[in-house]
């Protein structure tokens, strides 16, 4: 339990200390919706009625964009050896290694979401149902990411590819984050239909995840 | 002689050479019986002649989904065995079912055009078959991109196992997204219940593309099997002058 909470922590620190990771992760985020307005027209009934999909696809672009740290970083400097070796389980150490990877890039974009809500035109019903769903779904996109991350770890030209790997299996959160959404603004089905299912796939991929990634190291790194 | 013994590469090239022929033969045979069926087959009462797509969409739809089965089973023997011949027959299955998917995809579109009076509709059904070609793409993107092929087959393996826990739930959200966003579907996929003079081809046609699978799948295995000999005696020989 100490070594998951050394990881934790040190993760964490690293990625507050290491030239801004999280904001940077938030920038993206903020020019991701910046740039429809200007694709699609300024027309504030229309981006109120898809802003929750913008919010969604900017912020599954955004925690795309920062997977490759997640495992990389500790090839470069070896530290991914050290934790291989440990007696702490793989799985168990990935799970921290992601946790703390949510919480420096998911987390922030997941409360930069209203502030954004508010240039699409978002009434507060729905921006909390946004904030609400991507603070439910974005877990999903970090453990269903770090399967990607852990297959490329050791590639040279991994980052287009982890894209390429993950983008496909984010579909379900996707469909169902954004369901959530509008499903609270415009009904008819109720919020908590979608919502729970969101919910069973960020436990779902909480799980598979984990595993499918240590396997991958574990086959990928002897 | 036991099924087990051709899990040796060697006996497995020494069967195959034998068997492949005759495969092939009853490939050609099976697909000729149901071509000539197909073309005996009435036109369908709404649909017209454009039916005729159907003996073609459909197997090919049956085989994509097939394809990543075998994949996954293969991928299971990787882990597992870490069996050599597991690692061929995935890597020989992956462009197939790639083909086969996008066979499906292709023919669904000429479909649609007259029947649905466009080419694409985001349905359930459409949708999730896209998301399985671009899985399918995934995959070949890793095998081609790790250059070990051993530690290729394991890294697609994993991938290989991901995507089938995943396909059944793209397949089901997709079906519920689509649902919310088109409620009373005119399309009617499922269309009735086949008559008989429509079935009967389509099984025959079926079973030939099934056929057209295996040989493909396994001269493909061969193939693969030889291209790492052929791999393994370049670096003996590279090792060797090196000395």
């Amino acid at each position: 339990m100490t070594a998951l909470a050394a990881i934790l922590t040190r993760d964490m620190r690293l990625s507050v200390r290491q030239g801004g990771g999280a904001l940077i992760g938030v920038l993206f985020f903020l020019i991701v919706v910046t740039l429809m307005p200007f694709a699609i027209g300024p027309d504030l009934a229309l981006l109120a009625r898809i802003g929750p999909a913008i919010l969604w696809l900017g912020a599954l672009l955004a925690s795309l964009l920062a997977l490759d740290r997640l495992i990389a970083s500790d090839y470069d400097d070896g530290a991914l050896d050290l934790i291989l070796t440990a007696r702490a389980p793989l799985e168990l150490a990935l799970a921290a290694k992601a946790l703390a990877h949510w919480l420096t890039t998911g987390l922030p974009l997941v409360i930069a979401a209203p502030l954004l809500g508010l240039l699409l035109n978002l009434d507060p019903t729905a921006t909390g149902a946004v904030a609400l769903t991507l603070a439910a779904g974005t877990p999903a996109l970090t453990f269903i990411g770090l399967i990607g991350a852990a297959l490329t770890v050791a590639l040279r030209r991994g980052g287009l590819l982890i894209a390429v790997l993950v983008l496909p299996l984010t579909v379900p959160v996707l469909i169902f984050g954004v369901a959530a959404s509008n499903a609270a603004i415009v009904g008819p089905v109720p919020f908590g239909v979608p919502f729970t299912i969101l919910c069973g796939l960020t436990l779902m991929s909480a799980v598979i995840g984990p595993f499918a990634a240590a396997a991958a190291l574990r086959h990928g790194m002897e | 002689m036991p099924l087990i013994d051709l899990a040796n590469p060697t006996r497995f090239l020494a069967f195959t050479s034998r068997f492949l022929p005759w495969l092939a033969a009853a490939t050609v045979l099976v697909l000729a019986v149901g071509i000539s069926l197909v073309a005996s087959a009435p036109d369908d009462y709404q649909q017209g002649a454009t039916v005729k797509i159907m003996f073609i969409h459909v197997p090919a739809a049956w085989l994509a989904m097939g394809c990543w089965t075998l994949m996954s089973i293969a991928a299971l023997g990787t882990l597992v065995w870490r069996h050599p011949l597991a690692d061929v027959a995935a890597r020989a299955a992956a462009p197939l079912g790639a083909a086969f998917t996008a066979m499906c995809l292709i023919t669904g579109m000429l479909w649609g055009r007259p029947m649905w009076g466009t080419y694409w509709v985001w349905d359930g059904r459409l949708t999730s078959v896209l998301v399985l070609f671009l899985m399918y793409l995934g995959v070949l993107a890793l095998w081609r991109t790790v250059d070990d092929p051993s530690r290729a087959a394991r890294a697609t393996a994993v991938l290989t196992l991901v995507g089938a826990v995943n396909l059944p739930i793209i397949k089901f959200s997709v079906d519920w997204w689509s649902t919310l966003h088109q409620p009373a579907s005119v399309l009617r996929l499922g269309g009735p219940t086949i008559h008989p003079s429509l079935l009967t081809p389509l099984l025959i046609m079926a079973l030939g593309f099934l056929l057209l699978f295996i040989t493909l799948h396994l001269a493909a295995m061969r193939n693969e099997i030889m291209r790492r000999r052929v791999r393994t005696m370049l670096m003996l020989q590279a090792e060797a002058a090196g000395r």
